[in-house]
């Protein structure tokens, strides 16, 4: 057994569970945080993608013993006080989604994106960096341009503060 | 998954340590190999010993030509390297291609090359680059390396801390990705430097990655895509499974060659 400790969507947990328990299982079953997604659990379909230490990973292929001591955000981290993210928003707008399956895990795809390329991203761009994502239903059109406006608008809204 | 014991290794000589201790251990780095292979049950290591945190193994250092990249520097940091990229921008291109961001910002340069699939990118640089593959134990040159398929030099409790080479006066990498896994069906590594034009073919050979010495012959003497036309690949020395036929990889390994070096320049 494991003693993990983590901060997810800014709270602190630990819990003490075997040490080939997943990442993705710890959130979903020991945490009962169940808006992570397990698609494939083969590493190829980025349901189950979160954040860990500011960055994308498919947390089911990490064991939540190697990410103790790190920050997780997951999809349920985004919405600030009932309000969607920005990325959230932005699929419900354009139908980004239909079966909504895969939705967590472009989500937090997207939003790692945005924040590594800013506004810089273009279609050719979104579609190369949606590799590991799989989406069986919307032929992805919808989800590139979902993306696409969540960039734009959160790079505007960041020029506006800058400014 | 059988059930297992993690180790969080603080140092390259506590990880050691840790794997005498154990009973058929492994080291993990990223895990985007070992932790599948794990769960598919293929790999039963009684004992996980993670590098990860060990900050001696992370980095890229550029000192003119000479290049050190950490054994545990992720494909995401390789990729992206502005040191790295000003002397060999062929092999953060590579790093960019592998798998996804998501698989790139966990899996480790050390762990591609201990590995050795016979589908991974890495290894082709290596032998292109005449590369140096440094060890908690010794230094090994890449020609030495990579043995077979899935085969290494490295000893069960031997970790590998950094690779090195002097970057090459041009170099490009060129991949056919299987459209659905996006290793490689056949990648083709081609440098230009201090000791001649070397070439690593990975994906296409049934010994896993090999140098194509006939190319670097042709290269030699000119060094353009059209000195390739009059050579041919052995389709009896290429893998043959339901993505490829041999004939049909013996085909891309020249057409990824005569691409690579297009962009080479
Ligand atoms: C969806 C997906 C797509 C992928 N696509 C590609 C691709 O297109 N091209 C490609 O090349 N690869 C691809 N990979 C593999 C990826 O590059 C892995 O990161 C890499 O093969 C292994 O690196 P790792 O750090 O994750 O190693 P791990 O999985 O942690 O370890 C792999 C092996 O190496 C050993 N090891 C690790 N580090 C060391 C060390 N420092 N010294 C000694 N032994 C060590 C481990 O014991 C283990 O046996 C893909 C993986 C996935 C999941
Ligand atoms: S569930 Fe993790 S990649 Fe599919
Ligand atoms: S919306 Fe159904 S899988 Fe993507």
């Amino acid at each position: 057994m494991s003693k993990v400790e983590l901060t997810v969507n800014g709270r602190a947990v630990s819990a003490e569970v075997e040490d080939r328990t997943l990442l993705s299982q710890f959130l979903r079953e020991t945490l009962n945080m169940t808006g992570t997604h397990v698609g494939c659990d083969t590493s190829q379909c980025g349901a189950c993608v979160v954040h860990v230490d500011g960055k994308a990973v498919k947390s089911c292929t990490m064991l939540a013993a190697q990410a103790s001591g790190s920050e997780v955000t997951t999809i349920e981290g985004l919405a600030a006080g009932g309000a969607l993210h920005p990325v959230q928003a932005a699929f419900k707008e354009h139908h980004g989604l239909q079966c909504g399956f895969c939705t967590p895990g472009m989500i937090m795809s997207a939003v790692d994106m945005i924040n590594r390329y800013g506004g810089k991203l273009d279609e050719k761009t979104v579609r190369a960096e949606l590799e590991g994502n799989i989406c069986r239903c919307t032929g992805y059109h919808n989800i590139v341009k979902s993306i696409l406006a969540a960039a734009e608008e959160m790079s505007g809204a960041a020029k506006v503060a800058a400014e | 998954m059988y059930e297992t014991t993690y180790h969080r290794a603080g140092s390259v000589e506590e990880a050691v340590k840790l794997m005498g201790e154990a009973d058929g251990g492994k080291f993990v780095a990223g895990g985007q190999t070992l932790i599948p292979t794990m769960k598919q049950r293929l790999a039963a290591p009684d004992s996980l010993i993670d590098l990860r945190h060990i900050a001696d193994l992370k980095g890229i250092s550029v000192d003119g030509a000479n290049v050190r990249i950490g054994a545990g520097t992720t494909h995401y940091d390789v990729a992206n390297s502005a040191d790295l990229k000003a002397v060999c921008p062929g092999l953060c291109s590579l790093a960019s291609h592998i798998g996804d961001p998501q698989v790139r910002h966990m899996g480790t340069i050390g762990g591609s090359i201990s590995n050795n699939d016979p589908a991974a990118d890495y290894p082709s640089a290596m032998l292109a680059l005449g590369a140096t593959i440094h060890t908690s134990k010794r230094d090994i040159a890449a020609d030495d390396f990579f043995t077979g398929m899935f085969e290494t030099a490295l000893d069960e409790d031997e970790i590998v801390t950094a690779v090195s080479f002097t970057a090459p006066d041009a170099c490009a990498y060129s991949k056919f990705p299987n459209p659905a896994s996006r290793y490689a069906m056949a990648g083709v590594f081609v440098a230009k430097g201090g000791n001649g034009v070397r070439v690593g073919v990975t994906g296409a050979g049934n010994d896993g990655v090999y140098r194509w010495s006939d190319a670097e012959a042709a290269l030699s003497s000119d060094f353009s895509a059209g000195a390739l036309d009059g050579l041919s690949v052995d389709a009896g020395d290429m893998m043959e499974d339901l993505h490829g036929t041999a004939d049909y990889r013996a085909n891309l390994v020249k057409v990824m060659a005569k691409r690579a070096v297009a962009s080479a320049g």
